[in-house]
């Protein structure tokens, strides 16, 4: 199946492991693997923040780059989202724009989406030995509404003890330009999913999306808790051959 | 021009072109209750309400027995076996007894319309303490059910269970300006 | 909107950091918002048709928000027929003009008043005041408010960020015939407002209230409550005067077979709330005078993404499932309106030109909890994204944006860009400077890699 990766910004440039741990993965469960060099950001940070415009063009180029795939898969519940739930409220009903996204956001899944639904596996035949917890997070949750498709995947990696955390639906406080136009609320959000997390016990934190990630990191880190924050595809791309994938 | 005619203008305005709207009403409007009895008894009890279940042959002599020597209300046309206590009016009264309009097995609602043997919204207001006899017959499902049976153009009362508040820390505390007592008496 | 919050400086940021620092503010809300969620969740999961309850609902307030202007009218027929009398306000001063007028005429001096939104929203008992008269606040939470000279931070539970021990201090400095034992009990709480309402309730001629519903077909008004304040101004006052905005409106009778299903639940938590009053028109010889309000409504009606917002019963829901609301409080808001519905709804009816009411379409993480507990689907989240494509952006900000736009734009750029930052990577320090401290000050910066995803790409995978 040929699949065209949408890193998203966000991983491009911080968390390049979880593209590489992406491609490994869908390339060992036969996938053919393709990433559109023209592909850049999907507007959210603009969009969310009140920059309509420049979201809307950022969402036009997105539609243009990735209009030729059968299936494009985003390692990012947050942009996934973006992409299926909010381009078709960008533009007006009937207008070009709308007949192009309208052709695009049905192919978009987010990887545990494209895993369980098209590609139908729920064993991607990961080993991960370590006691992890999952956070949902907001738009995977209640917009997307990836349901369990997550932790079953978790679930069958080997070796790896899956705890619940605790009001696991609670935002944590991240929320894009939210995190620094209300640092106050928000940090105060990430200290109680912080304290929700060590409550697990887990070595690992893990979720599908990496800027919550980097809120929920960023405040364990300035803790020193020592747990550590980890992309869902990093882990499924774990094997016994090769430990842990890489972990940026 | 009046602030009628520009009220009605602005909106006029404001909703020129907007889609018109269809309602489904694809929501239970009817319910199946294996006993609406037991459920309403059950409900009613939720609410830490009494609740009495007994035969209508003995509803007089339960009523004279709960009410005792109590100052009583008695409202226009309650049935006469229903009188119990010392008649008294409405602001030395201890209680009051009365019927209702229509009940609500699955709220533990019960709904007056001020019909006869209900009393003046006031009467079933001011005293602590309230004895409302609900014939089984008088029991609905559900809302829907309720809603359709009452008559808009008299002033209902819905009241289930007795008065409460939970304004502080949301702690629910029975009783503050209603009847802090309500105890229902289903007639089967 | 109310003069009552016009005192409140600054904005959301600065007002909830505040409130964070409130430990016991905090632990209030905490208790509080988390003890109603569980309820109202217990009491939805009990209708297997709260989805198409839900979509019903939608779509009556939708259809009669379409139709507005004929179902007023309608309203007013009905109203009228049933020996009401019928008035229309503007705005806030025309408003209160018309109540204090109404008042006046009876010769009364003081009223009483069973909770109402619309009437805080029009700073109603400061106008009255203004005119010499007093109005008595009857809903225990509203009278802990009013007695303590403070502002109500929640739709249903105004006094939610009091607890039982500051309820107790209230009581016994300002209402002055509190029992001096008074313990802290919720219960004995309670009783000390019974008995200190009981004779006003029987000795006030002139009430006012709001309303939570208004039926066009048959000019019914509704209001839910629980106390049994609100039976004792509807009924035992000679006038009663009820300020309602114009979008409480409800096609027909049948429509509340939906909406005293969804209220409720969504409220209170409880499947019924204890008391439910309906009236037309002039009952038991009352005289009742209804004031219908628009005060900006029809403005949030002409936008098409924010009118949805009319939609709202007030029921709060949104409010208890928010995480920003938990930990800022109502207060932040600085409106009557508080949390996600206070967050669509003031910009929207006030504007967005002070920077209060500029900063409230951001006092969200978008998570979308409000969304999902909406008992008539008002999408929050749209509504923001919405209002903050047209709040006004600063300058410093309007510029980062749109260069990181303009990188975006261009892959090529974007690469560039990212191994400039690349080159820099040991080069930033733990504590970022400036605006970027917001994020340095509680969290670690992620490390920055020395090659991005692309990089990776064309350089390993693409040959």
């Amino acid at each position: 199946m040929r699949v065209a990766l949408f890193i998203t910004c966000v991983n491009d440039t911080l968390f390049p492991g979880t593209g590489k741990a992406a491609v490994s993965l869908l390339r060992r469960l036969g996938c053919d693997v393709e990433f559109p060099a023209a592909q850049t950001c999907c507007g959210q940070m603009h969009v969310n923040t009140g920059y309509r415009e420049e979201g809307v063009r950022l969402a036009r180029h997105f539609t243009e780059v990735f209009a030729a795939y059968d299936a494009v898969v985003a390692p990012s519940g947050s942009c996934a989202a973006m992409i299926r739930e909010q381009y078709p409220k960008l533009v007006r009903p009937g207008s070009r724009g709308a007949a192009a996204i309208a052709e695009v956001t049905p192919k978009v899944f987010e990887l545990s989406e494209f895993l369980i639904d098209v590609l139908q596996v729920d064993d991607v035949g990961a080993y991960f030995p370590h006691r992890v917890t999952y956070h949902p997070t907001c738009h995977s949750l209640r917009g997307l509404r990836l349901a369990d498709r997550p932790t079953r995947l978790l679930r069958n990696v080997r070796g790896l003890d899956l705890v619940p955390l605790p009001a696991a639906d609670e935002c944590c406080g991240f929320g894009g330009t939210f995190a620094v136009k209300n640092p106050a609320v928000s940090a105060a959000m990430g200290a109680d999913k912080v304290r929700n997390v060590l409550d697990t016990g887990a070595e690992v934190l893990c979720a599908a999306d990496n800027s919550c990630l980097m809120h929920i990191g960023g405040t364990l880190g300035r803790q020193r808790t020592g747990v550590r924050v980890m992309h869902l595809a990093e882990i499924l791309a774990a094997t016994e051959t090769a430990m842990e994938g890489t972990s940026t | 021009m009046s602030a009628r005619e520009e009220i009605l203008a602005r909106i006029r305005r404001a909703v020129d072109g907007a889609p018109e709207v269809e309602i489904r009403r694809a929501y239970r409007t009817t319910s199946e209750v294996a006993d609406l009895v037991r459920l309403f008894a059950e409900r009613v009890d939720d609410y830490r309400a009494i609740v009495h279940v007994i035969p209508a042959a003995e509803v007089p002599a339960r009523i004279a027995g709960l009410v005792g020597d109590r100052r009583m209300i008695i409202p226009d046309g309650l049935p006469r076996e229903w009188a119990a206590g010392v008649p008294a009016g409405l602001h030395d009264a201890d209680g009051v007894v009365t019927g209702c309009a229509v009940a609500i097995a699955e709220t533990g609602t019960i709904v007056l319309d001020s019909g006869p043997g209900q009393g003046s919204r006031a009467q079933t207001l001011v005293p602590d303490y309230h004895l409302c006899v609900v014939r089984a017959g008088q029991i609905v499902p559900g809302v829907p059910e309720a809603v359709a049976r009452l008559d808009p153009a008299r002033p209902l009362t819905w009241i289930s269970g007795p008065s409460a508040t939970s304004d502080i820390e949301l702690n629910r505390v029975e009783g503050v300006h209603g009847p802090r007592t309500l105890e229902v008496i289903i007639s089967s | 909107m109310s003069a009552t919050f016009l005192g409140m400086p600054g904005n959301f940021p600065q007002n909830s950091a505040l409130a964070v620092q409130d430990s016991q503010l905090r632990y209030n809300l905490r208790k509080a918002t988390h003890t109603i969620r569980g309820k109202r969740a217990t009491v939805v999961g009990e209708l297997s048709d709260w989805a198409e309850l839900r979509a019903a609902g939608k779509a009556i307030k939708d259809e009669t928000l379409r139709h507005l202007d004929r179902y007023l009218i309608q309203l007013e027929e009905a109203v009228t027929r049933a020996g009401g009398t019928v008035h229309w306000a503007r705005d806030a001063a025309e408003a209160n003009r018309i109540v204090a007028g109404l008042v006046q005429a009876t010769g009364e001096t003081e009223v009483v008043k069973v909770k109402s939104m619309a009437t805080q929203e029009i700073g109603l008992n400061e106008a009255l005041a203004e005119q010499g008269i007093t109005a008595y606040e009857t809903d225990l939470a509203e009278l802990i408010v009013q007695l303590g000279d403070d502002f109500p931070s929640h739709i249903l539970v105004p006094a939610i960020h009091r607890n039982r021990a500051e309820i107790r201090d209230i009581f016994l400095d300002r209402m002055g015939d509190a029992p001096p034992d008074l313990t802290d009990e919720p219960a004995a709480l309670a009783e000390a407002a019974r008995l200190h309402l009981r004779e006003r309730f029987l000795r006030s001629k002139v009430a006012i209230s709001g309303a939570n519903f208004m039926v066009a077909e048959t000019g019914t008004l509704v209001v839910l409550e629980s106390e049994g304040n609100g039976r004792m101004c509807l009924t035992l006052p000679e006038t009663l005067i009820s300020v309602v905005g114009i979008e409480k409106l409800l096609p027909s009778w049948r429509d509340l077979e939906v909406f005293l299903q969804l209220l409720p639940r969504s409220s209170t938590g409880e499947r019924m709330n204890p008391y439910t009053s309906t009236w037309t028109g002039s009952v038991e010889g009352q005289d009742f005078h209804l004031v219908l309000l628009d005060n900006g409504r029809t403005d949030v009606l002409a936008d098409e993404v924010g009118r949805q917002a009319l939609r709202c019963i007030r029921c709060s829901a949104c409010l208890n499932v928010c995480p920003v609301y938990e930990r800022a409080g109502g207060h932040a808001y600085g409106s009557v309106y508080p949390g996600p519905i206070g967050a669509i709804l003031t910009p929207q009816l006030r504007g967005m030109s002070s920077a209060l009411d500029a900063s409230l379409p951001y006092a969200s993480s978008l998570c979308g909890a409000c969304f999902e507990v909406c008992p008539v689907a008002i999408d929050i989240p749209e509504v923001l994204v919405d209002l903050r494509a047209k709040a006004p952006h600063g300058p410093a900000e309007r510029a980062g944006m749109r260069v990181a736009g303009w990188i975006f734009n261009d892959h090529v750029r974007l690469a560039k860009a990212q191994r400039l930052a690349g080159r820099l990577r040991k080069l930033v320090p733990r504590r970022l400077p400036g605006p970027a401290s917001a994020w340095t000050d509680t969290r670690d910066l992620p490390e920055i890699p020395a090659e991005s995803f692309r990089d990776w790409w064309e350089r390993d995978e693409r040959a």
